[in-house]
């Protein structure tokens, strides 16, 4: 039977905690009610009270709380149940958990669970994509898987870290993406991107939703001849550059895409490792397709056009193929 | 007493005489003030120390008050007008020195300064700048000590000003809905920085916000060691037995500008005349004297004792090497 991305996520969790009698849970929502996305759901009835604790209103407390718990030995999951709540518990994240090692050698083995991204007629405050906020603070790991294996084994691997990790689950490919996944135990390193599509014309640079995008337009491109490699960075912090500079050297042609808006976006920080490190290979211009620098639109019309899709990919992946 | 006995044995301290208390609370009050006058009136102005120096002179029983009350177990989460705290869990005054000097043997290894430190095999949790931070952070770390069924507490520090911050409500409503054992110790010093606590809130005493969390709260004078060490055991018992958190507010002064470079002109003098005469180590070496605890050569023998372990402290500080730039990238992450 096909596992969701949802479903992946979930089971990634249950196995976690059977495992591990450290891992616990906590936020707001997760345990009668199952989480706002039910990810969560059954957890309360098959754990307790004691590994699935439901929280105020209160992100700060509840990244707060994580911090201690798992300076103390435990390993705390938590869920923002929107990813766009996390600026509520900001100074918890950067200022505490990403710094405690570094100050004073001390390890916070945490994991906070954000479902992030648009395309679900969210509007502003139920669609970012904060990754950025965080990949830019030392001491952090981001992640975004794009399939349901990457996001089984990623958050497996993040509940086994010995650092503060950043789960950022797309909404949108929560029940969209189903794929059959190995039984058993299962990890996928944070820190590795893989090759989703080979090719050898243009490499498109992309993570999360967007990586379906990118195959989508490699599927129709290929219909013209034109031979699409998609890197799915899979972590965005710490970067995977080998694997994105590698993939750069074979096509000598880069397309970044993200759902990310564009100025501070990780595009923007690929080209200049790509001119600084690959520049001799390259046949082209590094060309970016991303959202443009406004709020997460509601209505369906202007959603549709800030986010990217596979037309506009294709627009700009062709004069990248002609240059 | 040696400074070995004193380090050890607080476990100890609740089954001791009253005398026995008044010594140990002597020793550390003494030694915070000798520690922070060096680090401030001295090494700071002699160019050693650079950066942020924030002391807690005027406020020593607080932290050594409540802190004598902790298990080894036991979780603290110091401000930084608390540094026995450091000196009661066993840290040498050294390692605090070269903390304040940016040299390797500091607790954070020159990557950190001043109060912003911890130990883990001491159970001591640093705070960070945004000192209410703490409070959620105070709270999941008893969250852990209940899961893993230990009979312990956290203690967690903050000044008059944090309680403005919302994550120490968050904190103290979330610590009291899951009826954690935290002890919250405010030293409600009556200065935000510059800013006095009528500004700060417009209730009275920070201890009016504990009811609104179902908190028990109980205000005590913070200049006095013995009471503070005694509304001390009531919370930590409370605490530890399982009836949830409790809020301790202990009304002092803060005895010196936030920091060395800050004069604190905007302090109207009769304060300072005012709580100067109600300086915690002399209350408590007179009710010593009357009580019969101890006598005037004791305590000249005790200041002496302890300028000789500053200064011991102050050479080895000054003897640990500043930090190789090469470890500049060192321990971002565990690998």
């Amino acid at each position: 039977m096909p596992t969701t991305y949802l479903e992946a996520i979930r089971e990634g969790l249950w196995e976690e905690m059977e495992r591990d009698s450290n891992v616990f849970l906590l936020g707001e929502d997760i345990g009668h009610y199952g989480g706002a996305f039910k990810v969560t759901a059954g957890f309360l009835e098959k754990f307790g009270e004691k590994r699935v604790v439901d929280t105020p209103i209160s992100e700060s407390a509840i990244v707060g709380a994580s911090i201690g718990a798992s300076l103390m030995g435990l390993r705390a999951v938590c869920e923002m149940q929107f990813s766009d709540f996390i600026t509520c518990g900001f100074d918890q994240i950067v200022n505490f958990a990403a710094k405690c090692r570094y100050r004073w050698n001390a390890a916070v083995p945490m994991v906070i669970r954000a479902p992030s991204g648009g395309g679900i007629h969210g509007g502003p405050f139920h669609s970012q994509n904060p990754e950025m906020w965080f990949v830019r603070t030392p001491g952090l790991k981001v992640v975004a898987p794009a399939t349901a294996y990457d996001a089984k084994g990623l958050i497996k691997s993040a509940i086994r870290d010995n650092d503060p990790v950043l789960f950022f689950e797309h909404k949108g490919l929560y029940r969209r993406i189903k794929e059959e996944l190995p039984s058993g135990d299962y990890t996928v390193p944070i820190g590795r991107a893989k090759i989703a599509r080979r090719g050898h014309h243009l490499s498109i640079i992309t993570y999360g939703a967007m990586v379906w995008v990118a195959l989508e337009a490699a599927e129709r491109l290929a219909e013209e001849g034109i031979d699409i490699e998609v890197v799915d960075l899979r972590t965005l912090l710490p970067l995977d550059r080998a694997t994105v500079c590698e993939s750069a050297k074979k096509t000598s042609k880069v397309l970044l895409l993200h759902e990310d808006t564009r100025t501070g976006g990780m595009a923007g920080e690929l080209a200049a490792t790509l001119t600084e490190t690959v520049w001799d290979y390259l046949d082209g211009p590094i060309v970016r397709v991303t959202a443009p620098d406004t709020p997460v639109p509601f209505s369906a019309p202007l959603e549709e056009a800030f986010l990217p899709n596979a037309e506009k990919v294709i627009e700009k992946a062709r004069w990248l193929y002609r240059y | 007493m040696s400074t070995a006995e004193l380090l050890v044995p607080h476990k100890q301290i609740q089954a001791a005489g009253p005398d026995e208390i008044a010594q140990k609370c002597l020793y550390y009050m003494h030694m915070m003030r000798e520690v922070e006058d060096r680090i401030e009136r001295k090494l700071y102005r002699q160019g050693k120390i650079v950066g942020g120096v924030y002391v807690g002179r005027g406020q020593e029983a607080i932290s050594v008050g409540t802190s004598l009350l902790s298990e080894p177990e036991d979780v603290l989460l110091p401000s930084h007008r608390d540094m026995a705290v450091f000196l009661i869990r066993g840290v040498p005054a050294g390692r605090i020195f070269a903390q304040y000097m940016g040299r390797v043997g500091g607790m954070t290894r020159g990557k950190d300064g001043n109060m912003h430190m911890g130990d883990l095999k001491l159970n001591i949790i640093s705070i960070i700048s945004a000192m209410a931070a703490c409070v959620p952070v105070a709270t999941g770390a008893a969250l852990a000590l209940r899961y893993q069924g230990k009979p312990n507490v956290a203690f967690a520090y903050f000044g008059d000003g944090a309680t403005s911050r919302g994550d120490w409500h968050e904190g103290l409503n979330f610590a009291s809905v899951q009826k954690l054992p935290v002890v919250f110790i405010c030293n409600n010093n009556q200065y935000a920085y510059s800013t006095p606590l009528t500004k700060q809130m417009a209730c009275a005493n920070v201890a009016d916000r504990g009811p609104a969390y179902n908190i028990p709260a109980e205000i005590v004078d913070g200049n006095d060691v013995l009471a503070v060490h005694e509304a001390g055991k009531r919370a930590v018992a409370h605490a530890r037995s399982g009836q949830g958190p409790y809020l301790l507010e202990c009304k002092t002064f803060r005895m010196t500008g936030h920091s060395a470079s800050d004069g604190a002109d905007y302090v109207p003098k009769n304060l300072w005349d005012e709580w100067g005469k109600l300086d915690p180590i002399v209350r408590l070496e007179t009710r010593m004297l009357d009580q019969g605890w101890t006598t005037k050569a004791d305590l000249e023998e005790l200041r002496t004792r302890i300028r000789a372990e500053v200064d011991d402290a102050v050479a080895w500080a000054e003897k640990s090497p500043l930090p190789d730039p090469s470890t500049l990238l060192d321990d971002v992450y565990e690998s």
